[in-house]
């Protein structure tokens, strides 16, 4: 999530900002320059590791070419199916919610006329997002324990009386949602509050002259020209829900093994390849998850016109 | 968790969901390689070139730390390089994870590891990927036989496989009832002798004195305390790969339907004992409680747990059901293994017998309850002039070598199953009984992704 946020953050201050004094060789050079570090920290970090993986995902374990075996082999796994379900109903939750509630929300504060609330705002938005992900996991750990929870109350409301009953498996993606929610969706009202100061006074200005109110203002100018925004946050945060690993694992781990350690679909690799010692088998899946993430961005890419210019 | 860790330190025998969800399909690769440049040496394993004066590397975890030091303190000559990990508790399997990774990398081994658990001899004894097993083979010399006769019959079952026994275990987690002696004085109850008369106490504790409990069921080690006393053919080891599993006999179904009434009852809550909740709820409620040897340290003897003053908690044996022999079960226990691939094995084997058999560290410095008999015998009589227990311990002796040899050690963890496909649906209402069947297949299911033959 971090690594996503700084990446957008980037993205938001560098667009439409003027260009400086130097001259077109020198920013060209300059650019190259900052390009290369990065291809080789993603040929590194990004690009041989996942032709590792697509090396392990066909050999087994004594390196000699497999075929399809491994897929075959961890899509008949008994837990597969379960971990697809569990990450799609997560995902469906998390998405729409991220959505809806990041843009509504980068609105609501961006339309704060009062300086200091809306700074306020900003911060108390913001401030989840800055704890490290395990770390912020944890916190969730008491909030959802009945006996210790701040908001035991509201527990209580909903007829939990323990912990154990809080993490039945129905609960599960709806919680997984709100921790993720909760960790991650600040950041991008930073940035969807951030993309909002890029439209044009003028076209605001317009509208309100022409007797838009600020519903309509919000509904016709300002979330058409959030859609590349939206887009890009449906893209990175697919990435990352597709990838949800940390909230389940803690989870099990503080439930003695309640909340399954083989939830989710990165899970199910981690076993693989650190239980059952079949670093193929895990390969085998994290190139089925790079698959469907790529589908899955492919349809916000063109539904969202992340490409189109202008 | 937190409270779970710190519990294990007290009461450090918390194996903890055996490895939760360890698996090892690898393994059915096993055989297909060849081993390594090591020859076949005289202990009936291949081994590398060896030096008397190599020092050797040996993983404890925080509790095991004392035993490192009182070996050191004894053996100023050994060289040892101690180094602290996590033990493999709480499902952390990192024993097993990082054995894997030395195994990719072909070098970096520990020469002795001590475990947590008691599902490591299942992986540690086969071969991975053509790698030679990381356990040594600690009977075809290596250990001398007296020693390894003299420990408390059946201990080493966990460490043995198709006869080979590749670890030493270092203390023992038979289950016993333990009770509150005050408090059953006080009620005019009798310690319960069966499980009939344990189930028909409950409903009486039930009416006359709600509130307070006689087990619980939230714990992951559920099944290896109720079900494995009852000989529920759960976890059947037959073979390095092969696994017979069947719960829905008589024997599973008893227990199933005497839990099945307490929980409903509410003398049985589906609470983990390491929890606040827990705590808040029951300190000072709990008549009495199956469970295993540690349960004394880690919650009854504990002031962050149940603290239970002294002169007041008393340990009765491991109730039987009516008609059948009395046999209990076992939750954890730690285990020493030797690395096949050390180049001191002599140390490495002097090492584990030491703090395994000597008086220095398993008597005098040990919390747990010693798996090699001398060493249990004068444990027990240190523990008893104590003070702190209102009756004598003998039947915690005696339960060591009841343990039922029915149930097996395999490589995949039967609290990391129970607690995924039981606890919640107990949680949700549902009846032990009629849960048994799905039990079953999800045993079924986990034994079968390890590779094993399901009969």
């Amino acid at each position: 999530m971090t690594l996503t946020d700084k990446a957008a953050r980037a993205a938001v201050t560098s667009h439409g900002r003027p260009s400086g004094g130097r001259s077109g060789d020198d920013k060209s050079a300059m650019s190259y320059g900052f390009v290369a570090l990065y291809t080789v920290l993603v040929v590194a970090f990004g690009v041989l590791p996942a032709l590792y993986a697509v090396y392990l995902a066909f050999t087994d374990g004594d390196g000699g070419f497999a075929g399809i075996t491994n897929f075959t082999k961890v899509m008949s796994d008994f837990r597969f199916l379960p971990a697809v379900a569990h990450v799609a109903l997560y995902l469906v939750i998390w998405l729409v919610a991220l959505v809806v509630l990041v843009a509504f929300l980068a609105i609501v504060v961006h339309a704060v006329r009062v300086r200091w609330l809306s700074k306020t705002l900003r911060l108390v938005f913001y401030l989840p997002g800055a704890l490290a992900g395990a770390s912020s996991v944890l916190l969730w750990l008491f909030v959802l324990d009945p006996t210790a929870s701040p908001v035991s109350g509201l527990l209580h409301l909903f007829g939990f009386t323990s912990f154990v009953q809080v993490i039945v498996p129905a609960n599960l993606p709806p919680i997984f949602a709100i921790i993720a929610f909760w960790t991650g969706a600040g950041g991008w009202i930073v940035i969807m509050y951030g993309a909002l100061n890029n439209i044009s006074a003028d076209v605001i200005e317009a509208a309100r002259i022409d007797g838009a109110t600020t519903v309509q203002i919000a509904w016709r100018v300002q979330l058409p020209l959030l859609r590349k925004w939206i887009s890009y946050m449906g893209i990175m945060s697919l990435a990352a829900g597709t990838q949800l690993f940390v909230e389940p694992q803690l989870l099990s781990q503080a439930s003695n093994a309640v909340v399954p350690n083989d939830y989710s679909l990165n899970q199910l690799a981690y076993q693989y390849a650190f239980q059952q010692n079949d670093f193929n088998g895990a390969a085998a899946i994290s190139l089925l998850l790079l698959v469907i993430a790529l589908a899955l961005s492919a349809v916000f890419v063109t539904r969202g016109g992340l490409f189109e210019r202008g | 968790m937190f409270r779970f860790i710190r519990a294990g330190r007290k009461g450090p025998w918390l194996r903890v969901i055996g490895g939760v969800g360890a698996s090892a399909v690898a393994l059915t690769l096993a055989g297909c390689g060849g081993g390594g440049g090591a020859s076949v040496g005289s202990y009936g394993f291949a081994q590398v070139e060896q030096d008397d004066k190599a020092p050797i590397t040996v993983w404890v975890d925080s509790d095991r730390v004392g035993a490192a030091d009182a070996f050191k303190k004894a053996n100023a000559d050994v060289k040892i390089n101690v180094v602290t990990y996590d033990g493999s508790a709480n499902g952390s399997n990192s024993f097993r994870t990082k054995v894997q990774l030395f195994d990719r990398a072909g070098s970096g081994w520990p020469d002795v590891v001590f475990s947590t658990q008691n599902n490591d001899a299942a992986w540690a004894s086969q071969k991975t990927n053509g790698k030679e097993p990381f356990a040594a083979v600690l009977n075809g010399g290596l250990v001398p036989k007296a020693t390894l006769d003299a420990f408390t019959e059946g201990s080493l079952a966990p460490c043995t496989v198709e006869g080979k026994v590749y670890c030493l275990r270092n203390d023992l987690a038979q289950a016993v009832l333990w009770y509150d002696k005050s408090l059953l004085d006080k009620f005019g109850y009798a310690v319960p002798t069966t499980w009939e008369e344990y189930q028909a106490l409950g409903e009486k504790v039930a009416k006359e004195h709600p509130g307070y409990i006689v087990g619980t069921v939230g714990d992951p080690w559920t099944p290896e305390v109720y079900f494995w006393g009852s000989k529920c053919q759960a976890n059947g080891i037959t073979g390095p790969k092969t696994v017979t599993v069947n719960v829905e006999t008589t024997e599973c179904k008893r227990a199933a339907t005497m839990l099945d009434t307490l929980i409903k009852n509410g003398t049985t809550p589906n609470i983990s004992v390491f929890t606040p909740e827990f705590l808040k709820k029951y300190s000072g409620k709990v008549l009495m409680m199956p469970g295993p040897a540690w349960y004394a340290g880690a919650i009854f003897n504990n002031p962050q747990s149940l603290n239970v003053p002294k002169g007041q908690l008393g340990v009765g044996a491991p109730p039987a059901w009516q008609g059948d022999t009395a046999v209990t079960g076992n939750v954890g226990g730690g285990t020493w293994f030797v690395s096949s691939h050390s180049k001191n094995l002599k140390a490495a084997e002097k090492f584990v017998e030491f703090v395994t058999t000597a008086d220095d560290y398993q008597v005098n410095v040990a919390p747990g309850f010693p798996a090699y008999a001398p060493a249990a015998e004068k444990w027990i009589k240190k523990q008893e002039s104590s003070g702190y227990y209102a009756t004598d311990l003998q039947a915690l002796v005696k339960a060591g070598s009841q343990i039922w040899t029915g149930w097996g050690s395999g490589v995949f963890s039967q609290e990391a199953i129970w607690a995924k496909t039981m606890t919640p649906a107990i949680a949700g209402g549902k009846s032990i009984a009629d849960l048994l069947p799905e039990w079953g297949t999800a045993i079924k299911n986990q034994a079968q992704v390890n590779g094993y033959t399901v009969k």
